[in-house]
């Protein structure tokens, strides 16, 4: 059972977010880059299936050169293979120029089972892993908590508002890996060590066929920081905390008209 | 610049409240020009009634086929919408159907999307967009850089759903090819009844705070006083006090009710991710310097477990 992980390198979750110098990116500066969370989930999942039944983990990135960050990470935690398409600048990236690559870095590979995040934290389209569904003609489930994968089928329970939709595919598919699939893992030191002398197959873009800047679909006019919230009413309720109560309930009801 | 064309969600026939709010935006957008298309078994007397949203055309796809959702499907559906009404954009409502079916329609129809959308407006010919990135640290103004159809999903809760009382032409769509090779055979009701976070008009959500899973009863006894839902943290949700189901947040429900109330919830960037969009935020903490606190509108700084059973006893004096 060969699996193909996509993987996205976006700034650590807890950054402090500052706009570039352009108005329309990120500063980078002090930002520390890690796998999307979701990706994490993608990787686990891949690399349990392997355990089980067998066969190779390659993990995929589209990104700059910072991003073999991002496939030593996978390697260290157990990946066999990695491929590097190098491009993709920008901070806030176009989804469907994303899946066409990864579509393209795919092409002659076997697969079995292809695994995205479910969104790319940061640009937070959750797009990616459906668009290349289609591209590459395969069934896809997104959004999966849960999953079963037989010799030539998968059955996958993917979460809908109040219920779980239960899914079967047949193989090969694409997953989106959401929290609640599995626990990842944390690279081991030995795993690290290792990582360093797996090979990872470095693609320029351009060379797939893609013009980044003509085939985009997303244009980013300007990036803002949100507007400053305006002070809130607190009240300190630490002395009569049922006056307290009470005084919120009437400002929800009367002056918020929440309630 | 010619008309929007709205995809819209029904289960058991009954038209999601994020599907109304998206025709409604579209008819604000392109005044008469809406079609809508709707799809589903059994579902040809509700198509109708869209009508009263502002959709002049339903596209209806009703087959036992499609009685269960898959983007393949429903996707094919939407495709030939667009074939016969050449719109200049597609809505979608970004419901948990929608944010899985919009990116897979826009592949197929050659082109990109924008996802999560939480203002429009127009320029030329082009809709321009505003989305959170960075859960919620930024938002980027956006286009789709002149490819069309401009597909476009919504945030729901955002926009608001208007009835304008006009009447639709039902046209039938003919001739779809469904090949479903991943088919969902069950919907199984994980919700017991509640109402689901991503739906609720008010959440109650708690946090560490609550010190154990017991102690949710107080915040299910104010989100009932309520008549919302109950929600929480990541916190709570990790230590196994309640179902992730509930968890607001990155890796949870992103929602925008009318009313949020956070009790023992410190406001972390992941939590705010969730929820920032929220009309009017509470917030309950017993540390003043919580980071929700900066963000919230309304706040008692005190115990959770002294503040919350009055303000249960307060809501229910209102309600008489
Ligand atoms: C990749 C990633 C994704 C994440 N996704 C999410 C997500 O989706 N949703 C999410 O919520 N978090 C998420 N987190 C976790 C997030 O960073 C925080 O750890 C989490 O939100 C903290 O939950 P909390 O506020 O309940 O707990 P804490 O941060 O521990 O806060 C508890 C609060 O309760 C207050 N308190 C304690 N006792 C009382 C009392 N008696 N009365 C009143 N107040 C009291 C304390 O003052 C404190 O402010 C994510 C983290 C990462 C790294």
């Amino acid at each position: 059972m060969n699996c193909i992980v996509c993987v996205t390198s976006v700034p650590d979750t807890a950054s402090v977010i500052k706009i570039g110098p352009d108005g329309k990116n990120i500063d980078e500066t002090g930002i520390k880059w890690i796998v999307s969370p979701f990706d994490e989930y993608a990787l686990e999942e891949a690399l349990q299936i392997t355990e089980a039944k067998g066969g190779e983990v390659t993990a995929v990135t589209y990104g700059p050169a910072r991003s073999e960050a991002a496939l030593r990470d996978c390697l260290a935690r157990g990946a066999h293979k990695a491929v590097h398409v190098i491009g993709g600048e920008a901070t806030l990236g176009d989804s469907f120029t994303i899946a066409k690559v990864l579509a393209k870095a795919l092409d002659g590979r076997e697969y079995d089972l292809v695994l995205c995040g479910n969104m790319g934290v940061g640009t937070d389209c959750a797009q990616v892993g459906p668009m290349l569904a289609e591209l590459v003609d395969i069934p896809h489930v997104a959004n999966v908590t849960k999953l079963e994968v037989g010799d030539d089928s998968l059955s996958a329970g993917r979460d809908v508002e109040g219920g779980q939709e239960q899914v079967e595919s047949p193989l090969p598919a694409l997953l989106t890996c959401q929290k609640g699939l599995n626990e990842p893992r944390y690279a081991a030191l030995k795993g690290i060590m290792a990582a360093k002398r797996k090979p990872v197959d470095k693609i320029e873009v351009a060379t797939l066929g893609i013009d980044e800047a003509t085939d985009s679909t997303y244009n980013v006019r300007s990036l803002e920081l949100p507007p400053p919230k305006s002070e809130g009413t607190i009240i300190q309720g630490e002395d009569d905390p049922a006056g307290a109560a009470a005084q919120l309930v009437n400002l929800l009801r009367n002056e918020a008209k929440a309630i | 610049m010619a008309g929007i064309l709205v995809f819209v969600e029904q289960r058991n026939g009954d038209i999601r409240q994020a599907s109304l709010q998206a025709i409604s935006e579209a008819h604000r957008q392109a005044g008469g020009d809406v079609a809508a298309v709707f799809v589903g078994s059994g579902i040809g007397d509700a198509a109708a009634g869209l009508g009263a949203y502002g959709a002049a055309r339903v596209f209806l796809a009703d087959d036992p086929n499609l009685a269960l959702y898959s983007s393949e499907g429903y996707g094919e559906a939407v495709a030939k919408a667009v074939e016969s009404a050449a719109p200049n954009a597609v809505f979608f409502a970004g419901t948990a159907m929608g944010r899985d079916l919009a990116p897979w329609v826009a592949a197929k129809l050659g082109t990109g999307a924008l996802a999560d959308v939480v203002a429009l407006e127009k320029d030329g010919d082009q809709f321009v967009a505003r989305r959170p990135v960075y859960s919620g640290k930024a938002f980027a103004t956006v286009d789709s850089a002149g490819s069309k159809p401009q597909v476009i999903s919504l945030r729901p809760n955002v926009f608001a759903a208007e009835e304008t009382g006009g009447s639709a032409e039902v046209v039938a769509l003919d001739g779809l090819s469904l090949a479903i090779r991943a088919v969902v055979k069950d919907l199984l009701d994980t919700g017991g009844g509640e109402i689901d976070v991503a739906e609720a008009d008010i959440i109650v959500s708690g946090g560490r705070g609550l010190k154990g899973p017991e102690n949710f009863a107080l915040i299910r006894e104010l989100a009932q006083a309520l008549g919302g839902a109950v929600g929480a943290s990541r916190a709570a949700v990790d230590a196994g006090w309640i179902a992730h189901k509930h968890q607001v947040g990155q890796t949870g429900k992103v929602v925008s009710p009318s009313l949020y109330v956070a009790a023992g919830i410190s406001g972390a960037i992941q939590h705010l991710a969730g929820m920032s969009s929220s009309k009017i935020i509470v917030a309950v903490n017993k540390d003043p310097d919580a980071p929700i606190f900066k963000i919230a509108d309304y706040g008692i700084v005190g115990d959770l477990f002294d503040v919350i059973p009055p303000m249960v006893e307060e809501v229910k004096k209102l309600a008489g």
